[in-house]
């Protein structure tokens, strides 16, 4: 076990998908990058400026954009598909079904500004579905790195892995959670914190808010376990048995609807191997009001004390 | 092949189809009998396809954007070598890798999933550009409906392969004037095509596309822009009673009617 270091320095994880595609195209001439007009928002100057020829931005057409980066890849190019998370997938979920799961095209989907990070921008722009909507596809493996280190380790894994996947990236500053060095493995949640009152998994924007959470509830003398699960998909169901039989309960925490992403993925596994309480954290079911993406998850119950709070109630139903 | 015999070829074709079609019980008989000309110009003309590589790096691209007509595609490929010829019989049994739409990871010449409209031409786009990229020499042609042209993707492909300067790349729109339920004219009425292909900067060429000659002149065609092939065709074509009649989308024929047709096609191939 990592002990997390909660460096008070936040990061963009764009910028650490940008450095690292940009390093990997350097050695990899087959990779190329496809957006729709989205090079500022995907960070995509430096390899524009760098790989110009191997940036294909479709323009504001995303339909086409997925089914090009299919085409892209049956003919031997490694596309890294960048856009904003709710109309890459929600645009054009089915040519992500068809083209891109289902042929099992190596293409790599990069859902950027996912969650609520526009949040004042209102639900047409808040990707809370995304996880719902991929984690459904065979084939497909959905991805959301906690911090800067674990999106370039993604990154990284995603370009020698030879399938597509989709990997959901926020712009919310983040600190950085888990060691240099760290290397990505598919359908691992990495353990942050040991402990055996209670388990609070998150991933993404969320990872560092329950560790936080963790802390506060080890002043009330709680011993809460704490799990990144980066891969919703394959999703870690040996980690998430040992974490219902060891601990009992556990909450989870997202950037998504309750309904269908981690939590749900979650009490999927628990309810069909080691059935106890559980608390879906998350947003309920609604339109989210206006506000920014940090606002908006303390609006919903997901400021550390409030994960603590919740975790502590669930404690009592064990 | 010469067009004779490439005539020859596609009423073969279009006979092992009808009887596909009938032994399974269903099938898009109609759409199919409207592109097997197109098919078989390209798989036993036009194409650079090894049928023992597949996946051959430098082979054309052939995307089948009307996935909904694979039985045509399914015979074509048999009869190239792609597939065994009597697996043909298998078509949509359990577990047969001949289904209603074609599959790539099955069956071997079949680059891209298909069977939701609209996506044939974005995938074949993404291939043309990707050949540009490499600096491969290989040619990318897609096969859409007419009705197919419907769907806003194709136009947002349409765009970008203008934009992309793609002169490898070849739209060829099955123009039988029919959708599934109804006429195109009474429905969201495309025609004429070539005007608005133009609009895009494509360069476009209008043929009977039941016509060898013609068919396999145009798919010969290069230039210097994208190129779209208005190939005017018969839904049902060599079937009498089935040409240009709406309900044969889909359907099925009666033993008589199997008989019928089996006895038109057959004596077109005296």
């Amino acid at each position: 076990m990592n002990a997390p270091i909660n460096a008070p320095k936040l990061y963009d994880c764009r910028d650490a998908f940008a450095t690292t595609l940009e390093r990997l195209a350097a050695e990899n001439e087959t990779i190329v990058a496809v957006c729709n007009d989205s090079v500022g928002s995907s960070k995509l100057g430096g390899f524009k400026a760098k790989f110009g020829e191997r940036l294909v931005n479709v323009g504001i057409a995303e339909q086409n954009m997925v089914g090009v980066a299919a085409g892209l890849a049956n003919g031997g190019r490694l596309p890294f598909v960048c856009a904003a998370a709710p109309f890459l997938t929600g645009r054009s979920l089915e040519q992500i079904k068809a083209d891109i799961s289902y042929s099992n095209a190596n293409v790599k989907l990069v859902g950027i500004s996912s969650g609520m990070a526009y949040g004042e921008l209102g639900p047409t722009h808040h990707s809370i579905e995304d996880f719902a909507w991929t984690r459904v596809l065979p084939n497909l493996p959905v991805i959301a790195p906690c911090d800067r280190i674990e999106t370039a380790a993604a990154v990284e894994w995603a370009a020698a892995y030879n399938g597509p996947c989709f990997l959901r990236l926020s712009r919310v500053g983040v600190p950085d959670l888990l060691p240099e060095g760290h290397k990505f493995e598919l359908g691992k949640a990495n353990l942050l914190r040991q402990g055996s009152d209670v388990t609070l998994i998150a991933n993404g924007t969320l990872t560092h808010r329950i560790l936080k959470a963790a802390e506060i509830l080890a002043e009330r003398g709680i011993n809460a376990r704490v799990l990144n699960l980066a891969t919703v998909r394959p999703i870690d169901e040996d980690a998430i048995i040992a974490a219902a039989k060891e601990t009992g309960a556990i909450v989870t925490a997202e950037e998504h609807s309750i309904f269908g992403g981690l939590g749900s993925a979650v009490a999927e596994v628990v309810v069909d191997n080691a059935p106890v309480p559980m608390k879906r954290l998350g947003v309920p079911g609604v339109y989210a009001p206006t506000g920014s993406a940090e606002f908006l998850l303390d609006e919903f119950g997901m400021a550390p004390s409030a994960i603590a709070d919740a975790a502590q109630s669930l404690i009592r139903r064990k | 092949m010469n067009t004779t015999e490439l005539e020859r070829v596609a009423r073969e074709i279009r006979l092992r189809d009808l009887q596909a079609v009938f032994e399974a019980g269903a099938g898009h008989i109609g759409g199919e009998m409207s592109v097997i000309d197109i098919l078989t110009a390209l798989y036993f003309r036009v194409l650079n396809v090894w049928p023992d590589q597949p996946k051959h790096p430098d082979r054309d691209r052939f995307v089948l954007s009307k996935g909904h007509t694979a039985c045509a595609l399914y015979v074509t490929l048999a009869k190239r070598g792609f597939i065994p010829e009597e697996e043909i019989s298998t078509f949509l049994q359990p577990h047969s890798r001949l289904n209603g739409h074609p599959n790539c990871n099955k069956v071997p010449g079949v680059e891209t999933n298909t069977g939701p409209l609209g996506h044939g031409l974005p995938v074949a786009i993404g291939m043309a550009k990707a050949a540009k990229l490499s600096g491969a020499k290989y040619h990318t042609y897609v096969v859409t409906g007419d009705g197919e042209m419907q769907e806003g993707s194709n136009w947002e492909a349409i765009m970008a392969a203008a934009q992309f300067k793609l002169d490898n790349l070849t739209l060829v729109i099955d123009h039988n004037r029919f959708q599934q339920g109804a006429a195109l004219a009474e429905t969201n009425d495309l025609a004429p095509l070539r005007p608005k292909l133009e609009a895009f900067d494509w360069q476009v060429t209008e043929i009977n596309g039941n016509n060898m000659s013609e068919v396999v002149s145009a798919l010969e065609h290069r230039g210097s822009r994208p190129h779209c092939i208005v190939a005017h065709t018969n839904k049902g074509h060599g079937i009498s009673f089935m040409q240009d009649r709406v309900d044969w989308h889909h359907k099925v024929p009666s033993k008589e009617q199997y008989e019928i047709a089996l006895a038109e096609l057959s004596e077109a191939l005296q």
